[in-house]
């Protein structure tokens, strides 16, 4: 579904992802996993268009989708849920997700995915008239993968959806991602959260310095010496 | 006679706002002050008394011919300039709306002469409104109303339509507003736009009774600026107040002071609130 191939790219010129290559097929959770600074979130940025490859390719469903800008990528059927959550914090609850289905032409399409997603996230719809801004940092986490899947993607990117959650806050978000993915969702994540990453995923990446150092399914990874010495200090 | 003042104060307090509405949008949106903005109003009056000497087109018949002007023009104006230097460091999208203030002005001179036009006998001209020893002129408070239709007129737009929603989002954050889909290029053509409408019916509401000349404009881009940073940057409420706020001590500073001091009052009190409120009256 997903084909990124010798992806090189940056800030300013400088380069900080080296020739990765990856794919993501459909139906599939991927994670992308690495320490603090590896380039994840950058990869990200980039399959969504906010920033431009230097040199490689990616493809998305068959079709060359590093040149567009990001709001037709949208279009194409890929959600980015961003690192830090970024929900619109002045907006309400509901306004958020009208934003998110965005690309949605018809009012009854859109009635439909809201109702699909407050049954996902009932305490959303709890919250509907809400300021975003007021919500716990658990609820903004919801409300931000609510809102990526409001434009009915056929692949959803999710960035370090544990960041800065309670250990109890993670498990949940992660069994909502779990569930999400069980509908027949294709994911690509990428965490810090090694473990919980790769348990969950199907297949998985280790980025280090912006390289791809290893790959295989989740299972392979966590056994791997690589992952047991870089990243879980045994 | 003290609440003649007032009144009438308030009533072009209205219109200021307006004003001020559109210049805050696009700082609220972009953070690009747009010093042309006045000289959109001038444009709109010029556009309403050529129509009005030309066709026999009453002012408030070309509003919004008027108002469809200068979005337009506004519109080509984030196009053709500002799209080129949003992204450029410091104060070059300053002085970019700063040369192209001059360029219109200059241009409406070229054009049309730096002589003083006045529209002499619309629907509104000369009528009055008697209400015991207060006398209210039809032209402003026709002004006034207008004013505050097409303030609440763009806060429910931005409120309540799909596009305004889009202008909220990409006001908060840029790139969390392509995600959702949205091409943040467009909208912020369009809240340039808009905000260009928002002169385009405040320079026709003013055309019945103020003097229309190539610098007619430059007191309200003066005055704009003036109203949002009291009412703090980007704040659409702050610059309703404000704009009532500044119009109502022009006109009591005319009234005891003197008319020649009317503005030093409104600067003054400018001053003072930055000094005390550097994030304007109501933005905290
Ligand atoms: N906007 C930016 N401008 C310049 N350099 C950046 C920018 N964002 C990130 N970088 C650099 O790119 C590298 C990769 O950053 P990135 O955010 O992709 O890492 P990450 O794997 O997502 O890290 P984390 O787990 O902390 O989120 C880092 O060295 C970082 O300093
Ligand atoms: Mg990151």
């Amino acid at each position: 579904m997903l084909k990124v191939r010798n992806l090189s790219t940056g800030y300013d010129g400088v380069p900080v992802i080296f020739d990765v290559s990856f794919e993501v097929r459909e139906g599939e959770m991927v994670s992308i996993v690495g320490s603090n600074g590896a380039g994840k979130t950058t990869i990200l940025k980039t399959i969504s268009g906010l920033l431009k490859p230097f040199s490689g390719e990616i493809e998305f469903l068959d079709k060359r989708i590093d040149r567009m800008p990001a709001h037709e990528i949208v279009k194409l059927g890929i959600a980015h849920v961003p690192e830090g959550r970024h929900v619109f914090g002045k907006m309400t609850v509901r306004d958020n997700l009208l934003l998110g289905a965005y690309t949605l032409e018809s009012d009854t399409d859109i009635k439909k995915v809201l109702e699909e997603v407050y049954e996902i996230f009932p305490r959303l719809k709890e919250r509907e008239n809400q300021k975003a801004e007021t919500l716990s940092g658990g609820e903004q986490q919801m409300l931000a993968i609510a809102r990526g899947l409001m434009s009915r993607p056929k692949l959803l990117l999710v960035d370090e959806m544990s960041l800065g959650l309670m250990p109890i806050l993670v498990d949940k978000v992660l069994d909502i991602l779990k569930e999400i993915s069980r509908r027949g969702m294709t994911i690509l994540l990428v965490e810090q959260k090694v473990q919980e990453a790769l348990e969950m995923a199907d297949r998985g990446y280790v980025l280090q310095t912006g390289r791809i150092v290893a790959e295989g399914t989740g299972k392979e990874l966590l056994e791997s010496d690589l992952v047991k010495k870089a990243y879980m200090g045994m | 006679m003290l609440l003649q003042i007032i009144l009438s104060g308030i009533l072009v307090g209205f219109v200021y706002s307006l004003v001020a509405v559109g210049l805050t949008l696009i700082w609220g949106v972009m953070d690009i002050i747009n010093f042309a903005h006045g000289d959109f109003l001038m444009v709109s009056m010029y556009t309403v008394f050529w129509l009005y000497t030309l066709l026999r087109l009453d002012p408030l018949a070309s509003l919004p011919i008027a108002a469809l002007v200068t979005f337009v023009l506004s519109f080509l104006t984030y196009k053709l300039i500002i799209k080129r230097v949003i992204n450029a460091p410091g104060l070059t999208a300053l002085l970019a709306t700063f040369g192209l203030s001059l360029f219109i002005r200059n241009f409406a001179q070229y054009l049309w002469t730096p002589n003083y036009r006045f529209i002499t006998t619309s629907l509104v001209t000369d009528k009055k409104l008697e209400m015991g020893s207060v006398i209210i002129g039809i032209p402003q408070l026709v002004a006034a109303l207008g004013s505050i239709m097409m303030t609440f007129l763009v806060v429910w737009f931005i409120k309540n339509t799909k596009t305004g929603r889009a202008i909220q989002a990409a006001a908060q954050s840029r790139d969390t507003a392509k995600l959702m889909g949205i091409n943040t290029e467009k909208i912020y053509a369009v809240t340039f736009g808009i905000s260009g409408a928002c002169v385009g019916v405040a320079g026709a509401l003013l055309a019945t009774f103020f003097p229309i000349y190539p610098e007619s404009g430059a007191l309200y881009s003066l005055l704009a600026f003036v109203i949002v940073a009291l009412g703090g940057f980007g704040n659409i409420a702050g610059a309703l107040y404000g704009g009532v706020l500044i119009g109502l001590s022009e006109a009591l500073g005319g009234f005891f002071l003197g008319t020649q001091f009317k503005y030093a009052i409104v600067f003054l009190i400018y001053l003072l609130v930055l000094q005390f409120r550097p994030k304007g009256l109501f933005g905290w």
